[in-house]
């Protein structure tokens, strides 16, 4: 029977109540007395140097309190990366200065040039037209490349426009090298990973205020990390300690990483609010956030897989190109590194593994983590040379993935990249998924569609993603600049119930609801008992905060850590109470009881004892009820699954339909199943989006020519199906207290292969092997007639 | 500036704006009803749909003065004076059919407006209908299940009336 409340509930979302009826706050949706409106003049040219720029009309406008320009900004640092990756000359990667303000060049269409604040936006905007800017346009780098082939840089002090050469593992390279050149098969591909644009429907917004008289600043921010924020912004850009700084990030309508960020814009207002004295505003229009919200993905990749005679996969090699865009963005550099060369293993047993990655500086947006971040490139390559492999030898890629799986009984399991699997059973969600598509009766349905013209394919892909990232000290090594642990304050009330501050932040997870439900289940309450803080420095422990499918695997452990410490104080003021000794005092369903007696206490009574300490061990127990930890886990979790999408293309149009799709997941053990269902369907949307329809395009210029919601193909309702979606293949997580491993990124990451795959395989009689995504209708059926020219007349 | 009057759920409400004030503009900063959201600027996204004499209109393409005297509904509107949900508000947190909440209260108005003149709308009908409403959390499976249960649940009550 299902459970009405706590761990394995599907509790309905108390978050939704002011959702649905506009309650949410976002942070467009606050104002604060006598706020002003700042309005950035950015650059239209994707390359040039700043030859003159005059603001004394704008500044003389009507309604105009300020224009600013780099000049203002001497004394504020840089926007600052967050990760350092060595080069494998072992020299620190290139990391030129990413102004707030562009100074005297720009180096992407959208960098910052002027700010206006005014009274009203409209009086900013109208100001904006007044500024005197004249740009002498520089060649512009777009192309990976030709970007490192030489010519124009974006940064003077960047060579070759190279951020960093990265190799890993070095010392496999050999054996890598020799393996490729013995095996009996060597499948090689080469492939583009689209960059993306992650679109959270809410628009990025900042709203920075000083209160001189406390010498206080706040910014209110579209935040998934305020407290990263904080430090970053506090530290490196405004000089502002921590104590004088509140970083507050409200509702957030959607994040998918490009949130996690510290932006120039968020600064800028915490600047200017002090310069000027009363609070300012900035909210990014759409045109805005396609130039200025860090993109996503932009992998150009060579892959090869080396098998033997019996089909066991020998060795893999990789090169990558990773587009860094015209800055580092604060996580940018470990995308490409850390978050793609460690997962290279997949769910196989692949022995020796090498990737070289070089990053490349282009004058285009900052790319950085978007949901799944260097894990969706690395399955995408490895679940597509499989396939294509399994094509080539003529055997079934169901078949040669399972005759290389990591089987149930190799965990823990050591990667030759690093990482070390915990737990997994990837058969068995292939099984299931193949079941749930009832892959036995496809031929079936592949000559019905044949009856009607039409190309039926079905795809598969397995995945295994890393969540959770940890531990700190490990993190550390590899270059990132900050811990990777979660801190968890639980405050028990008088009257017992219990408030949660959380370091990890909601915007969209449903956290709210989930973390109550696991507090719920261990203090045997109510889950209404128990409520939920995030968001605001000035509440909550310093925290991490929401990426990378962590907040239940590494928050969630944070609070169950403080739960555990509540309950251990809890049972030494019972067993007082009780004139017991305290191992005899058992907590069950919100009762202390003394074993073999009827004696027992409420949890309300104890709660209330603590802080109304009367009957109290005053001398060895300090009073009240509150206990605060930082977890810092032990190691990843590896959420794994399989995908099954089934496709109709007709020949005519190139045009798919996904006629199903079907995800079996396994992500340990589960709180609430109805929400982590909806975050599987929603990484299906972005993953499937990114394989049929989305795509950053730029041109030669590098104007981003997909920069709209009438350029930009976000999937509507009508492109997308009811999905399968499968969690009951669960081997729980072995290094933390839920035994759960995160499932925010999962539907993204195994979903693009297993779309091209069914792709390819419904035009492999055309001979078809491969077409880049988005697999648009064009790409689609120029594909047949450039494989097949005759098939199609 | 000119002055512009309407009735906003129900209440007689005017004030100032210029005459490039859109109606999302007016209900948002004029009357502080920031259920309405602004997601685009193309028209496209759908999360700023209310309801302007009936029928869904995305409010960031009208201008306040368009809606001179008209009758308009916000998502702040749909639930009873007692804060009963409607069934539509109830079903989408039902069937979580809202994740992040942002483009939310466009798709209920949207929806909405579709059940008023399809009580019974097919899958595909309401996917169709959809169009001009993203949502990028939810993949819009449970968005959809949602609308479809409050039309069996809505049509039920009204059989339940006759």
């Amino acid at each position: 029977m299902a459970k009405d409340q706590g761990i394995g509930a599907s509790t309905k979302r108390r978050e939704d109540l002011r959702f649905i009826t506009g309650k949410g706050q976002y942070t467009d949706d606050i104002n604060r007395p006598g706020q002003l409106y700042c309005y950035f003049l950015r650059s239209d040219q994707a390359h040039g140097t700043i030859a003159s720029l005059d603001t004394a009309a704008a500044a003389g406008a009507p309604g105009v309190k300020a224009v600013f320009t780099a000049a203002d900004l001497a004394a504020v640092g840089g926007v600052p990366c967050g990760w350092q990756v060595t080069d494998r000359n072992g020299e620190p990667m290139k990391e030129p200065k990413h102004p707030i303000l562009a100074e005297g060049k720009v180096r992407h269409v959208g960098d910052p040039i002027v700010a206006i604040v005014a009274e009203s936006l409209e009086a900013a905007r109208d100001a904006a037209e007044l500024v005197d800017l004249s740009i002498e346009e520089l060649p512009a780098v777009i192309d990976m490349k030709s970007a490192l082939a030489g010519g124009a840089l974006v940064h003077d002090d960047v060579p070759g426009n190279l951020c960093f050469d990265w190799e890993f593992v070095a010392e496999n390279k050999g054996a890598v090298d020799e393996a490729i050149a013995n095996a009996a098969h060597v499948t090689k591909l080469e492939l583009v990973n689209n960059r993306l644009v992650a679109n959270p429907m809410e628009p990025r917004a900042a709203i920075g205020e000083y209160d001189a008289a406390r010498d206080e600043h706040t910014l209110f921010t579209t935040s998934q990390n305020p407290h990263v924020i904080r430090l970053l912004m506090g530290a490196f850009v405004l000089s502002i300690p921590e104590h004088k700084l509140r970083v507050v990030a409200p509702d957030v309508g959607g994040g998918f990483g490009s949130k996690i960020y510290h932006y120039a814009e968020e600064a800028f207002v915490t600047w200017a609010a002090k310069a000027i004295g009363r609070p300012v505003k900035w909210t990014a229009d759409r045109s805005e956030a396609f130039v200025t919200d860090a993109q996503g993905r932009d992998h150009v990749t060579t892959i090869e897989l080396a098998l033997d005679a019996d089909h066991n996969f020998t060795a893999l090699r990789c090169h990558t190109l990773s587009n860094m865009g015209a800055y580092l963005s604060t996580f940018a550099p470990c995308i490409p590194t850390w978050l793609h060369g460690t997962l290279l293993a997949g769910n196989y047993r692949t022995p020796v593994i090498y990737t070289n990655v070089q990053a490349v500086f282009t004058n285009t947006v900052p790319v950085d983590a978007y949901r799944g971040a260097g894990r969706p490139e690395a399955t995408y390559q490895l679940e597509r040379v499989i396939d294509k492999a399994a094509r080539e030898l003529g055997v079934d890629p169901a078949e040669l993935r399972r005759k290389n799986f990591i089987a149930p009984d190799q965990f823990p399991y050591q990667t030759p990249v690093a990482v070390q699997y915990d737990t997994g059973d990837y058969a068995a969600t292939l099984d299931k998924a193949l079941a749930l598509s009832d892959s036995v009766n496809f031929p079936a349905r592949k000559a019905e569609s044949a009856a009607r013209g039409k190309l039926r394919g079905l795809g598969i892909a397995s995945y295994i993603e890393a969540c959770g990232i940890a531990p700190s000290s490990l993190v550390g090594a590899l270059g990132a600049r900050a811990g990777l642990y979660e801190a968890a304050t639980v405050r028990v009330n008088p009257t017992g119930s219990i408030s949660v501050f959380t370091g990890s932040h909601s915007h969209g997870q449903g956290h709210e609801t989930t973390f109550a439900q696991v507090v719920a289940d261990m203090l045997g309450c109510d889950e209404s008992a128990v409520d939920i803080v995030h968001g605001d420095t000035s509440k909550v422990p310093f925290g991490m905060g929401t990426y990378g499918s962590r907040s239940l695997a590494v928050g969630g452990s944070a609070i169950v850590k403080s739960v555990e410490k509540i309950v251990a104080k809890a049972k030494k003021i019972a067993a007082h109470l009780l004139e017991a000794s305290e191992t005899d005092i058992a907590f069950e369903n919100g009762q202390f009881t003394v074993a073999g007696t009827d004696r027992s206490l409420a949890w309300g009574d104890v709660c209330l004892a603590a802080y109304v300490p009367h009957k109290y061990p005053i001398e060895t127990l300090e009073p009240g009820l509150e206990e605060t930890s930082f977890y810092d886990p032990a190691n990843f979790t590896y959420p794994a699954g399989a995908y099954v999408a089934e496709v109709e293309v007709d020949p005519e149009t190139g045009v798919i339909e996904v006629a199903n799709f079907v995800a079996a997941d396994d992500f340990g053990n589960v709180v609430n199943p109805m929400i982590v269902e909806g975050q599987v369907h929603g990484g299906l949307a972005q993953g499937i989006g990114q394989a049929m329809m989305e795509s950053a395009v730029y041109d030669a210029e590098g104007q981003l020519r997909s920069a709209s919601y009438m350029d930009y193909a976000m999937p509507r309702a009508s492109d997308l199906p009811m999905f399968t979606v499968d969690h009951s293949c669960n081997t729980p997580c072995t290094h933390n207290p839920l035994g759960v491993k995160g499932c925010g990124e999962a539907g993204a990451i195994g979903s693009p292969p297993a779309l091209v795959n069914a792709v390819i395989d419904a035009l492999s009689a055309h001979g078809v092997t491969h077409i880049d995504m988005p697999l648009s209708p064009r790409r689609v059926w120029e594909a047949i007639q450039a494989a097949r020219p005759m098939a199609a007349e | 500036m000119p002055r512009v009057s309407m009735v906003v759920n129900g209440a007689e409400v005017s004030g100032d704006v210029e005459g490039r004030t859109l109606l999302v503009q007016f209900l948002r900063e004029g009357l502080g009803l920031t259920g309405t959201h602004v997601g685009c600027d193309t028209s496209q996204c759908g999360a700023c749909v209310v309801h302007v004499d009936g029928k869904s209109v995305k409010a960031c393409t009208v201008f306040a003065l368009a809606a001179e005297g008209a009758q308009v509904t916000t998502i702040e509107g749909m639930a009873a004076p007692d804060g009963t949900l409607s069934v539509l508000q109830a079903a989408f947190r039902e069937h979580h059919g809202l994740q992040c909440g942002f483009c939310t209260p466009g798709m209920i108005m949207s929806a909405a407006d579709l059940l008023q003149h399809n009580a019974d709308p097919s899958e595909a009908e309401v996917r169709e209908w959809l169009d001009g409403n993203f949502c990028r959390c939810t993949g819009y499976h449970n968005i959809v299940k949602a609308i479809l249960a409050a039309a069996a649940e809505m049509r039920g009550a009204s059989v339940a009336a006759e």
